[in-house]
């Protein structure tokens, strides 16, 4: 028996989080965006190029160059029956807004006894690969993992990008969304009627039976490569893209590590206190016996970013330098 | 009699040489999109091209003892100030030679030689700086000024207003400079301005302010002097809102979308260059020669800025986590 094929449509990382975004607007009068430059200018990375004319300013909305305010102002709003996304330019702009997001926005509803809930969506760029130098080059969602009462997304994939924003506005509590600055121009498939993902849940983008690869966001791509090198060592690695950095899902991880008996961890913030220290620390925790060799971490070089290419480059977790710390775990 | 501090003395030395340094920074910055294009400079470029007038005309009344602190748009203040244009494209490039040893580029211009304190791409980062160097000044009874350059946008940040208040309230010796060129990336100044004239903000502190036409070099130049010689005295700090224009789009990124192409096109007569220029000409203070030979002059310092930097050197990839953090010196 014939199935008819479900239409599937090109497009990239930027439209699908467009796509995105205009859904939520059509589908809830409540939901608007706001952030620097996202109206007039059409998003720093064109991502909401073209709504402005479809939902106006009201919707639209752009702010001046305050990010305490409009994200504590997204904080008020979404505590008062609104339904806001803000958009703040980068990472390294938040940092501005760290009270609001941090002493506001995760902390009000525990601070009221639960009366208070935040349904607020932040969403930001994130991450070095552009030579735009040390302070525009941060990669810090690992902070914000950190912090309780807020939720931290990560989509790797176009199909997360579409469907990411929609699986945050269901949820009533604060969601980060750090969409990493090399994707936007991402090129993929994906199928017509894309929409909602379910966030919480970590996948397994490639199975493999002697490593785990355990990353997310920017760098799932660079483990994929070094998945792909590895093979025709005949090397399987299985590579698992967190998606969610907080909570994270413990399970597949540790399912994964389980079966491979090794790991390494890939994440483009500092290694110092990273998010991957994390990781690491759990895998300890919950399967140190499984385990035939030391958790690997393959993370940002303990550098502010430098400007020239080739020392970007080599300040970032690289498809060699992942399989290199792959090959160790299996002593090669 | 007044002080000569105060005034601009408008000989036909100092205008030559106050549209030399224009014409340096527009030369060098017109070479630095086309390298841009060629893919010799990357990651974002912000080039000054007809806000020249106001680094230039702020910097005739900067001692060389002074501090200068400026944005991620900052090429023309350190041409300016005189950091080489040798080193400044050098770090255009990322070459280890460049003024910032190519850790920076273009945002991140250091010198400290010429005491230039960046170079700073986050909006608003640098006005608290600012208020530190002076704080340093006047704790060591220095008569030393801070010029802090910032635009318009900055204005609606927290740092803006703290530093407003704190430079006031310590009476430090800071020149704030804001350059207004109407837009802030796309954000029209009265998208994001509940109050539109800017100085009126630091008046609120009771700070000295004043508007000032940014297209006009000698204006500029006029303001400086006046402001910092009351600065030197102890007055505090002063506030000089500069109006102007950004020629180009904000980095080499923007596609322009919110503002019209006609509205750029009645802006360039006005520029700096252009204007200053024709006032030099209608007036006969300048001969068609001497402009040629500054156009000639200047050529030749971009033409052995580009060759410097081209013959510059990569910083080794094994020197990477250098110049993190310093030994203490035993
Ligand atoms: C805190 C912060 N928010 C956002 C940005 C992104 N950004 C860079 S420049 C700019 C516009 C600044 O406009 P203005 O201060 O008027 O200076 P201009 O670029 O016009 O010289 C924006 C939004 C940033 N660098 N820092």
């Amino acid at each position: 028996m014939n199935e008819i094929a479900p239409a599937r449509i090109k497009t990239t990382y930027r439209e699908a989080v467009r796509a995105a975004i205009r859904d939520a607007l059509t589908a809830d009068p409540k939901a608007f965006l706001m952030g620097e430059d996202v109206g007039h200018y059409g998003g720093c990375y064109a991502v909401s190029k073209g709504l402005l004319a479809e939902f106006g300013p009201e919707r639209i909305r752009d702010t001046p160059l305050s990010e305490s305010a409009f994200v504590g102002a997204g904080i008020g709003a979404a505590l008062n029956g609104m339904r806001p996304i803000v958009e703040v330019m980068t990472v390294n702009f938040s940092l501005l807004a760290l009270d609001q997001i941090l002493n506001n926005a995760a902390t009000l509803l525990h601070m009221s006894g639960g009366q208070f809930n935040v349904p607020l969506v932040i969403r930001m760029a994130t991450g070095a690969g552009r030579q735009l130098a040390a302070q525009h080059s941060h990669s810090l969602e690992g902070w914000y993992a950190h912090i309780p009462g807020l939720k931290v997304l990560a989509p790797a994939t176009i199909e997360d990008a579409r469907g990411m924003l929609l699986g945050a506005l269901k949820d009533p509590n604060p969601v980060l969304i750090f969409e990493h600055v090399m994707l936007y121009n991402m090129e993929g498939e994906i199928a017509a009627d894309a929409g909602a993902v379910e966030t919480g849940k970590a996948a397994i983008r490639r199975p493999g039976r002697d490593v785990t690869l355990i990353t997310y966001g920017g760098s799932l791509a660079k483990a994929m490569a070094a998945a792909e090198t590895l093979a025709k060592e005949r090397i399987e690695a299985e590579v698992i893209d967190l998606r969610t950095l907080r909570p994270l899902d413990t399970a597949t991880i540790i399912g994964s590590v389980a079966r491979t008996r090794r790991a390494v961890v890939v994440d483009e913030g500092w290694k110092t206190g990273s998010l991957a220290a994390e990781v690491t620390a759990t895998i300890m925790e919950q399967a140190f016996w499984e385990l035939d060799a030391p958790v690997a971490r393959v993370c940002s070089a303990e550098v502010p970013i430098p400007y020239p290419r080739h020392l970007e480059q080599a300040a970032l977790p690289q498809p060699e330098s992942i399989a290199a710390a792959a090959r160790a775990t299996l002593g090669r | 009699m007044t002080d000569p501090a105060i005034k601009p003395h408008l000989t036909r030395e100092h205008v030559a040489e106050l549209l030399r340094q224009m014409v340096r920074i527009r030369r060098f910055e017109e070479k630095c999109v086309e390298l841009y294009q060629r893919e010799k400079i990357r990651g974002f470029l912000h080039v000054y091209i007809g806000e020249e007038a106001i680094a230039v005309g702020i910097m005739q009344a900067l001692a060389p003892a002074d501090t200068v602190i400026a944005t991620y748009r900052e090429h023309g203040h350190a041409i300016a100030r005189g950091v080489p244009m040798t080193t400044l494209m050098a770090e255009m490039y990322g070459k280890q030679e460049g003024c910032s040893r190519g850790r920076g580029g273009s945002m991140h211009v250091f010198d400290a030689k010429t005491r230039f304190y960046g170079g700073n791409a986050i909006v608003g980062g640098g006005l608290p700086l600012a208020v530190g160097t002076a704080l340093a000044d006047a704790m060591q009874k220095r008569p030393s000024v801070t010029a802090c350059f910032f635009g318009e946008g900055a204005a609606a940040e927290g740092e803006f207003h703290e530093s407003m208040n704190l430079a006031a309230l310590w009476k430090l010796p800071v020149l704030f400079v804001c350059e207004n060129n109407l837009y802030a990336m796309g954000t029209a100044l009265a998208l994001s301005e509940s109050e539109t004239d800017i100085h009126h903000k630091a008046e609120s502190y009771r700070m000295p302010a004043e508007v000032v036409d940014g297209m006009d070099v000698v204006a500029v130049e006029a303001a400086a002097r006046k402001a910092v010689v009351a600065i030197r005295a102890g007055a505090g700090p002063h506030f000089v809102e500069c109006r102007t224009y950004r020629f180009r789009g904000h980095s080499m990124f923007d596609s322009e979308l919110y503002r019209d192409k006609a509205e750029v096109e009645r802006w360039k007569p006005h520029g700096p260059i252009e204007r200053f220029g024709a006032w030099l000409r209608q007036n006969d203070i300048l001969h068609e020669a001497a402009f040629q030979a500054i156009e000639t002059e200047v050529a030749a310092e971009v033409e052995a800025a580009v060759a410097f930097a081209e013959a510059g050197t990569w910083e080794p990839v094994a020197d990477l986590t250098k110049h993190v953090t310093l030994e203490p010196e035993s």
